[in-house]
């Protein structure tokens, strides 16, 4: 296998870390839909900490983004 | 297809001579398009909020009433995280805001044929630029109000002893990252969501070139609807990032201003 060709499937392999973040914010969303059904009058209060929660969690994803981009053209 | 990568160059729009400057060496001056989008949302901004204010009235019409959204929450955001203390840094807070966000709508902005604006947020130095004037002013307000007794941001009240050097470690560490993640959440949010458009755009052009056959006929389509459909969530994401900008802003620069209580 010549270098190239690594280079490659090592870019896709370290993409592999969004599926954590897909997991993450996936459960994010679901958990506050689930809580929000049960109590809608206290959701409104909780949406800021829905998305700090939901950037959070994404940006382990994106950093695994980062990693292959620079795996790519590094 | 069209590389979807192309997007993110720099473009020279009118070349400036070089300078050459004492630390940094020579450095190729140009009024480039991403600057130019950059001076775009300034003016843009500027211009919205002069509007907004200059006729203000006690009962707002259309455009005041979106100025004073947009204030209001994140008014309301500073002074509910941080305290009574909040509304000192709204100004800080509400420049950010509305200058991603408008960088953010304007890189959605597309003629084609006409005009294609630049994102300028998919640019690393950019984001890394709203990154440390962020953190630089949780570094200033930090010192500035607790001296030394900064460093007791590390240090989390009711950790047994044993654990100590563990924690301080990895608060340590965690402070260090937030400034990377700042700047990579955004670019990688704007970059990742225009690469898709790029990509879904650019099979419609092979549908529409005739390159698959008939197959077009069902590829093109689709791939049409995803863009539209992909353009709608990402005006979604472009707010979306901005207002989680803020929002990470504010509790950062909370964790300085309420040092030691509420820990």
């Amino acid at each position: 296998m010549d270098s190239e060709a690594a280079k490659f499937i090592g870019a896709g392999l370290a993409t592999l870390g969004m599926i954590g973040a897909g997991i993450g914010v996936g459960t994010i969303f679901g958990n506050f839909l689930s809580g929000a059904l049960r109590n809608p009058s206290a959701a409104a209060s909780q949406i800021g900490n829905l998305f700090v929660g939901a950037a959070l969690a994404e940006a382990l994803g994106i950093l695994a983004f980062v990693l292959g981009m620079l795996i790519l053209f590094g | 297809m069209a590389d979807p990568l192309h997007q993110f160059q720099i473009q020279k729009i009118v070349d400036l001579p070089d300078v050459t400057l004492p630390v940094l060496g020579t450095v190729d001056l140009a009024f480039t398009n991403s600057h130019f989008v950059m001076t775009l949302a300034f003016v843009i901004v500027m211009g919205f909020m002069a509007m907004v204010t200059g006729a203000a009235k006690v009962v707002p019409g259309r455009l005041q009433s979106v100025g004073e959204t947009l204030f209001g929450m994140v008014d309301n955001l500073t002074t509910s995280i941080i305290g009574h203390d909040g509304r000192k840094y709204a100004p800080f807070v509400f420049t950010l805001f509305m200058l991603i966000l408008a960088m953010n709508f304007l890189g959605l902005v597309n003629i084609p044929g006409v005009v294609h604006l630049f994102t300028a947020t998919s640019q690393l130095a950019v984001t890394a630029t709203f990154a440390v004037l962020t953190i630089g002013l949780v570094l200033i307000v930090g010192f500035g109000k607790h001296g030394l007794g900064f460093f007791k941001l590390f240090v989390p009240s009711g950790v047994p002893w044993p654990l100590l050097p563990v924690i301080i470690l990895i608060e340590f560490i965690s402070f260090l990252l937030r400034p990377v993640t700042l700047m990579l959440r955004l670019f990688g949010n704007m970059m990742g969501g225009h690469v898709a458009l790029k990509v879904f755009a650019g099979f419609v052009a092979t549908a529409a070139a005739g390159a698959v056959g008939y197959l077009g006929l069902l590829i093109g389509p689709l791939a049409f609807g995803m863009v539209t459909a992909l353009t709608a969530l990402e005006f979604l994401v472009a707010f979306l990032q901005a207002f989680v900008f803020a929002v990470l802003t504010t509790i950062y620069l909370n964790d300085v201003v309420n040092l030691g209580h509420g820990h």
